[in-house]
């Protein structure tokens, strides 16, 4: 017996509406199994990770917190993919961004420069970020390079930027000799929504880039040029798309708002420049962009639930003794549940029995 | 023991790693497969040659160990991109991801334990002739396996009925099927293959090279080695120079900080990541116009029947 595929004639309407619901079914099945092995209960471990969080109003917000960064870079990545332009290294430009604005603060510490200040780190956040992302755009349009590879070597570059300024010449002076920046003054830190919580106005500008990113996709040429280089490159040849200037722009939008996401974080949860200020929002946007079937909207709602599992993992270290890592195993199982899911969408699986032996040919 | 033969020496041990995962995902990208889960391989490969060596005191148990996580984790990924033809590009993203989170999982209680690093050959009278000795005659067995695992891709390649029916599948699915040949076999044996070979490059790593693990310890190796097939233009003689190279790039990094030159260490390190740019963009631009690269490499084939 062996697995073959067989193309629908038509997308399964259907089954593209059930496929993240499918994917996050199968992960909880399979997470059952693995936590079972662990020897631990299953049905405490995925309370924890998947209930908990839901039940109290600190963790509530921390999923918001955390959830606005992962929003935010995913929906520029889901530009980037559906354009068929694969931008992997969104994590350095997000540290790019991060460090970008960070200069601004520092720069201006102790004098008082003004409310221009937090606006313009905004702006240098996202410039360095598209500037950022530009690299491996452009070594891919002019060169021919893999843009894969060249964003992701740039995460390293990035990081070890971040570990040089931090323990270098951005170091705070009266900092006890820790790898970070002084904290931020107020005016260089994101205004809260909510007083008393971490909840910051981040979360605003997370809501436009979904918005923004709506419409571009659903209601304007570009968008409409988007869907047609990603899914029919020949047809986008003869409308006169230039695929090329695509990659280029979508490039930079995601670069950007992966660069402000990264300042937003400095500047609103974190309050300093250290060299970890993110736990690989940049990889597991990437998740967040494909459990959201690569559409704005579909990433807010995916977005808030990965954000669930990395609270969900926070309170498993404490509560179950589960080492961290233990949150990466489910988001790479739910994304190949994902996929998996979405292949239905194009093909039905057939169990069909094998007429000849594998690997003879006729030569 | 001179500087001089010790650098060239430590530039082997560097280079190892690199060649043993590159010349496994030559083969599957011969074979029209991208698999971007390299990194992921090689870690699940480092930390389990690592538990196996450490509960047996076997550095061959190690890694068989390594090799068997490697397929293990390729195994995944070829039901994901060719049994269910998925995105090879987010499938080997979802292996990376996936990979690493089960390293860092199955090595948390493995952390600061510590095995007997690989032993070296040992020729009495070659193995001390000046310079070239420890050279050549000096090596852990990996150095040699790597060596011989090259030279058999170049010659299966190049020379045999198998490597033919490998380059048809990666060059022209379509018509290897309509020839006969099962090109979901062809490319799931080529992938699995990768793996085994990420998987021991690995375990060189915590079995040889640094005779612990730690978190994260491939330091982005597996994707050097993706950027190595590129470099190589999918040749495997090239592979080894371009191993060479990198190696060479690694250690420069590490002997620039002994010498204190007034450069910060980050930009030392990121040495290795910088060049692998330089180098896509000068391979790429070279052959810009006429492509090398396997005519079907990261697409999906589903036969119409």
């Amino acid at each position: 017996m062996a697995l073959v595929l067989e193309r629908r004639s038509e997308r399964s309407v259907a089954i593209a509406l059930a496929s993240p619901l499918l994917a996050i079914a199968l992960t909880l099945v399979t997470m059952t199994v693995v936590f079972a092995a662990l020897g631990q209960n299953p049905a405490t471990a995925l309370a924890v990770y998947f209930i908990t969080p839901l039940t109290d109003g600190y963790s509530l917000q921390e999923i918001a917190v955390k959830a606005s960064p992962l929003v935010m870079i995913a929906v520029g990545l889901a530009l980037c993919y559906r354009a068929n332009a694969w931008n992997i290294g969104a994590e350095g430009q997000l540290l790019i961004g991060a460090i970008a604005g960070s200069g601004l603060a520092v720069m201006t510490h102790g004098a008082d420069p003004g409310p221009w200040l937090l606006p313009a780190m905004l702006l240098a956040g996202a410039l360095a970020g598209a500037a950022y992302a530009l690299i491996p755009a452009l070594c891919k349009v002019k060169f021919g390079a893999s843009e894969i590879l060249v964003s992701l070597m740039l995460v390293y570059v990035a990081g070890l930027l971040l570990d040089y300024l931090v323990r270098g010449p951005w170091r705070d002076p009266a900092g006890f000799n820790f790898p970070t920046t002084a904290e931020f003054d107020s005016a260089a830190t994101l205004p809260l929504l909510i007083a008393g919580s971490r909840v910051h106005a981040g979360l605003i500008l997370t809501l436009v880039a979904v918005a923004a990113a709506a419409i571009l996709l659903g209601r304007t040429l570009k968008g409409f040029e988007i869907r047609v280089v990603g899914t029919a490159p020949r047809a986008a040849r003869f409308a006169g798309f230039n695929a090329d200037r695509l990659v280029l722009t979508t490039f930079a939008i995601s670069g950007a708002l992966a660069g402000l996401a990264g300042l937003i974080e400095v500047a609103g949860p974190i309050g300093h420049l250290q060299p970890d200020i993110s736990p690989g929002y940049g990889f597991t946007a990437i998740i967040v962009a494909f459990l959201g079937r690569l559409n704005p909207l579909g990433i807010l709602a995916s977005g808030l639930f990965v954000a669930m599992t990395f609270i969900g993992g926070e309170q498993a270290q404490i509560a179950l003794k589960l080492p961290q890592d233990m949150t990466g195993v489910i988001q790479g199982i739910l994304l190949f549940y994902v996929l998996a899911c979405d292949s239905l969408i194009l093909y039905r699986i057939r169990w069909r029995s094998l007429q000849r032996k594998a690997l003879h040919g006729p030569l | 023991m001179g500087l001089f033969e010790a650098i060239l020496l430590s530039i082997i041990t560097a280079s190892t790693p690199l060649l043993l995962a590159a010349s496994g995902e030559l083969i599957a990208e011969r074979a029209g497969v991208l698999n971007l889960g390299v990194e992921g391989m090689m870690l699940i490969g480092a930390v389990c040659g690592f538990a196996g060596a450490w509960a047996t005191g076997s550095t061959a148990i190690g890694a068989l160990c390594g090799i068997v996580a490697g397929v293990a984790l390729a195994a995944l990924f070829a039901l994901a991109a060719i049994g269910l033809a998925i995105n090879q590009v987010a499938a080997g993203l979802a292996l990376t991801i996936l990979g690493t989170g089960l390293a860092g999982l199955i090595g948390a209680p493995l952390v600061g334990e510590n095995i007997a690093a690989a032993p070296h050959l040992w020729l009495p009278g070659l193995t001390d002739l000046p310079l070239i000795g420890k050279l050549l005659f000096g090596q852990d067995a990996f150095v040699y396996l790597a060596i011989g695992l090259m030279v058999g891709i170049a010659y299966v390649l190049a020379r045999t009925r198998t490597g033919l029916i490998l380059r048809a599948v990666g060059d022209d699915p379509a018509s290897a099927h309509a020839l006969g040949y099962n090109v979901a076999a062809v490319r799931t044996l080529a992938v699995l293959f990768g793996g085994g070979c990420a998987g021991l490059a690995g375990a060189y790593l915590t079995l040889a090279y640094t005779p612990f693990y730690a978190p994260g310890m491939t330091a982005g190796r597996g994707w050097i080695a993706l950027a190595l097939v590129v470099f190589a233009s999918w040749r495997p003689g090239r592979l080894v120079a371009g191993a060479a190279l990198f190696g060479a790039v690694s250690i420069l990094q590490l002997h620039a900080q002994a010498f204190g030159l007034g450069v910060p260490s980050q930009l030392m390190s990121a040495l290795p990541y910088l060049a692998t740019v330089v180098v896509l963009v000068l391979i790429s631009r070279i052959r810009r116009g006429g492509s090398v690269a396997p005519a079907a490499l990261g697409t999906t084939f589903v036969p119409e029947r």
